[in-house]
């Protein structure tokens, strides 16, 4: 068995005095589409901080192609290989669709990914490339903040509740294009307040309840009583 | 979860009950049994203590009085403002009008001045409130220029390079000196006492509430705006009797002098050295400051920039100040202003 | 009619300048919410500097003025990585102190070194020279420089933030910094191109200040509320927006000036306030946000 692209064992995070995630063993390998669902404040997102650097973690705690990478900055982590597609989007208001594009750019990473293959991935995009990032409608902000976090070339991507605040036929679009986004053996984790959906998309998954993790299955081989018993602590 | 079960407290048993709310600590208990013998004596001290020695403890208790206001206002209302000493200046001015031209003695000119002083920040607070954060600083400052320039045009007052106060011209000097002291003795027992009772107090736990987070307390029911005035109506008050009691020992004024940044720029420096957000901090502060003029001012601009670097210094290593250091290592609290929850009855011998 | 045709001309000329203040001011709070109350004191650093390079050298000023622009990029730069960086955050108290320390500092430093008195810099004749518009009309030709080098930053400033990555960073920085180290960028790197791109204007303006009049080191609070009268009423998110608010404060202390020798000041300092009360977010603002 080869080494998981991404491995994180006992991980424990915390924002200032309240601890979020108690010791969180996480792996994903190359090529894998990985699901994680929770309730609100399970600890999901937090996760997904810990892992871009944006809370810190020891070293050893977060492997990334074998290196430990727990505690960098998260332009360092950017710039090996991770890119984040924000819980609500995060789009820049005061840059245009193109330019918010642009930025993911920044890593200077090389890989198939460039701004006209994004366009032709959303070609709406295209058309409204000029108007301001926050101008577009919910589902557009999120192909751009997608987009955005492709530019980077990444070997792992995380997208984080992608659903969120969109109708369900803005979420079908955008799952129908994460296959072709990983068609070329990008890894993705996504966290996913629509089990349904995460559990469609992915490969495994895994539920966090208050910090812990309280499940981690094959996706297709897991039952709804399974997932509630995980979901609540029950 | 399962639930945490533990058989009852002693206490709870004997009906005592289960906790307490306790605010005083042993060390604050102590400490204002000093320091009221400490005021009883400095009272007296007209009696027997060199007069230079009164003019200097007057001199320093404005300075101390300006610098709590101004820590009342920034590091309790988060509001850092750079134009306190425009409510110095228009308190020293009123003062002098009020003696020199209504003929009202001016030792009582003194609280009437700082009520106008007060009174004149709530229309200036519909102007400084616009802004936010840095912008908010300078724009109080801008203010204070507006009046330091306005009444340097005033030829009543001797225009821009001042006038001095006549109406004291009867009094014996001795007497002058004394009166103008216990008044400055008042002002600083009644700063502290004010800027205390304050924060004990239900709006003074509002205050902290804001300062910790607006969105939060207002959530909460706590009209954030009207606090904002109260403490920038009370802040100005305060500044504005430093302002008249200065003058009063002082004897002249100018623009230049009642409206002079370098007021604030002294105060930030008592509170940032001795503890922002803190009672005792300013105390320290001004002793501290103090100290530094009295050995190091003839040195002219080498102390200014000695004490600009210590500023910095402290600021960027030593964020809540030489009190706050000690009150987060130690727990030193002389004002306690925080209410402890203490598990079961008070303990026999607290601390 | 031809006088206050002067007047109002005179007061561009002027505000001119003013821009050339306040740009360096817009950019550091644009990008990164930073009040610098020792820019003021920094612009007469900037000056005495020019003052030094000039007659310490013997060269020409235009020559010390540029020699000084790489030079206090450099010092923007470092300043804002080590010191002012950590100061950055949601609290604008530290970065108060230590720039009002910073300003302490300066201006007793300066006074120390060169003592109370007013200097300037030997524009070479240029402060003197003029240029006849009409019969009734002349302007001075360093007044008329000035304006044409703020334009031309302002210009210059826009066209950076528009359309090179350095700006794209910039905006992305100023709007949501986390997302933007998310993409790779370096805050501390990004805010220290500011700052130290800030600080050539600040060197600019320092150099043409002490050709256009006198300097002494206490100049430093006025020219900082110039600055900070001009960003207001420009309104806050361009440069553009900046200018234009120099350009008002320029004209309104002119008329003011005009009056009253003592009142030019005042009357830019009422004309601020009344917009602060009728239009708090400028005449001309941009901010998203």
């Amino acid at each position: 068995m080869s080494t998981p692209l991404l491995q994180t064992h006992g991980l424990k995070s915390w924002y200032g005095d309240f601890q979020a995630l108690y010791g969180i063993d996480f792996e994903v390998r190359e090529g894998e589409m990985v699901a994680i669902i929770g309730a609100n404040g399970a600890g999901k997102s937090t996760f997904l901080k810990t892992l871009t650097g944006l809370l810190k973690a020891p070293a050893e705690s977060v492997r990334f192609e074998g290196r430990a990478i727990g505690g960098l900055p998260p332009g360092e982590i950017a710039r090996a290989g991770i890119a984040m597609v924000p819980e609500g989007r995060r789009l820049f208001p005061s840059l245009t669709v193109e330019e918010n594009l642009l930025m993911g750019a920044n890593t200077r990473r090389h890989g198939p990914w460039s701004l006209e293959r994004v366009f032709s991935l959303f070609p709406i995009l295209k058309e409204r490339r000029h108007h301001g990032g926050t101008e577009l409608s919910g589902g557009q902000q999120q192909m751009v903040a997608i987009g955005r976090a492709l530019m980077s070339n990444p070997r792992l991507l995380l997208c984080d509740e992608l659903s969120l605040g969109l109708a369900p036929i803005v979420i079908r679009e955008i799952y129908a294009a994460l296959p072709r986004i990983c068609a070329e053996g990008l890894t993705a984790v996504i966290v996913e307040q629509d089990v349904g959906m995460a559990q469609q998309a992915s490969q495994r998954l895994y539920c966090f309840q208050e910090g812990r993790v309280s499940l981690s299955a094959a996706s297709d081989a897991v039952t709804r009583d399974q997932i509630s018993q995980a979901y609540f602590g029950l | 979860m399962s639930a945490v079960t533990s058989p009852l407290p002693a206490s709870q048993a004997q009906g005592l009950p289960l906790w307490q709310v306790e605010r005083q600590t042993r060390a604050s208990r102590l400490a204002g049994l000093i320091a009221i013998a400490l005021v009883v004596l400095a009272a007296s001290m007209p009696f027997w203590a060199d007069a230079a020695w009164m003019r200097e403890f007057v001199e320093i208790g404005c300075y101390f009085i300006f610098a709590a206001m101004w820590n009342l206002l920034a590091g309790y209302g988060g509001m850092v403002s750079i134009g306190q000493q425009a409510f110095f200046g228009v308190g020293g001015y009123v003062m002098l009008a009020l003696g020199n031209f209504v003929g009202v003695n001016p030792f009582v000119a003194v609280p009437l001045a700082a009520v106008a002083a007060g009174l004149l920040a709530w229309p200036l607070s519909r102007l400084a409130f616009r802004l936010q954060g840095g912008y908010f600083a300078i724009g109080t400052w801008v203010i204070a220029e507006v009046l330091r320039l306005t009444v340097a045009n005033i030829s009543a007052v001797g225009g821009g390079s001042g006038t001095s106060l006549t109406a004291l011209a009867g009094i014996a000097r001795s007497t002058r000196e004394a009166v103008t002291f216990w008044m400055a003795l008042a002002a600083v027992v009644a700063a502290i006492a004010l800027v205390y009772g304050f924060l004990r107090s239900r709006q003074g736990l509002a205050l902290m509430a804001i300062r910790d987070s607006e969105v939060a307390s207002e959530s909460q029911g706590i009209d954030v705006k009207r606090t904002k005035l109260w403490v920038y109506i009370v802040a100005a008050f305060g500044a504005g009797l430093a302002g008249a009691l200065y003058f009063v020992g002082n004897l002249r004024i100018s623009p230049d002098a009642a409206f002079s940044v370098n007021w604030t720029a002294f105060a930030i420096f008592m509170v940032v050295i001795g503890g922002i957000g803190t009672i005792e901090g300013p105390i320290l502060g001004a002793l501290i400051f103090w100290a530094l003029n009295r050995w190091f001012s003839d040195y002219g601009t080498w102390y200014l920039i000695g004490l600009g670097t210590l500023a910095i210094f402290v600021t960027v290593f030593f964020k809540q100040g030489l009190w706050g250091y000690a009150q987060q290592r130690w727990g030193w609290s002389l004002f306690p202003t925080r209410r402890r929850l203490v598990l079961g009855a008070p303990p026999a011998s607290p601390d | 009619m031809w006088s206050w045709i002067d007047t109002l001309v005179q007061g561009l000329l002027l505000g001119g300048l003013y821009g050339l203040f306040a740009l360096g001011q817009a950019l550091i709070f644009g990008v990164m919410r930073l009040t610098n109350t020792a820019h003021g004191d920094f612009i007469v650093l900037g000056a005495f500097m020019a003052f030094l390079v000039a007659t310490g050298l013997g060269i020409n000023p235009f020559v010390a003025g540029a020699l000084l622009l790489p030079l206090a990029f450099g010092f923007g730069y470092a300043l804002q990585r080590f010191p002012l960086n950590g100061t950055l955050g949601k609290d604008p108290l530290p970065s108060l102190v230590v720039t009002f320390g910073l300003a302490i500092v300066i201006q007793n430093a300066l006074q120390q070194g060169f003592t109370a008195d007013p200097r300037s810099i030997d524009s070479m004749g240029l402060n003197i020279q003029g240029v006849a518009l009409t019969e009734q009309l002349s302007i001075g030709v360093l007044p008329l420089l000035i304006f044409v080098l703020a334009l031309a930053c302002t210009a210059g400033l826009q066209w950076m933030s528009q359309r090179t990555a350095l700006g794209r960073a910039f905006r992305a920085v100023s709007d949501d910094r986390e997302v933007a180290q998310l993409m790779g960028l370096r805050a501390s790197h990004v805010y220290a191109m500011a700052t130290g791109m800030a600080f050539v204007l600040i060197a600019l303006a320092g150099t043409l200040q002490g050709m256009r009049t006198t300097v002494s080191p206490s100049d430093g609070p006025a020219l900082l509320l110039f600055a900070f009268e001009a960003v207001i009423i420009g309104g806050m998110g361009s440069f553009w927006g900046t200018f234009a608010g120099a350009l008002i404060l320029g004209v309104t202390q002119s008329i003011g000036f005009r009056f009253n020798p003592g009142w030019g000041i005042w009357f830019g300092h009422l004309v601020f306030l009344a917009v602060l009360v009728w239009r708090p977010q400028g005449l001309f603002p941009k901010t998203k946000g």
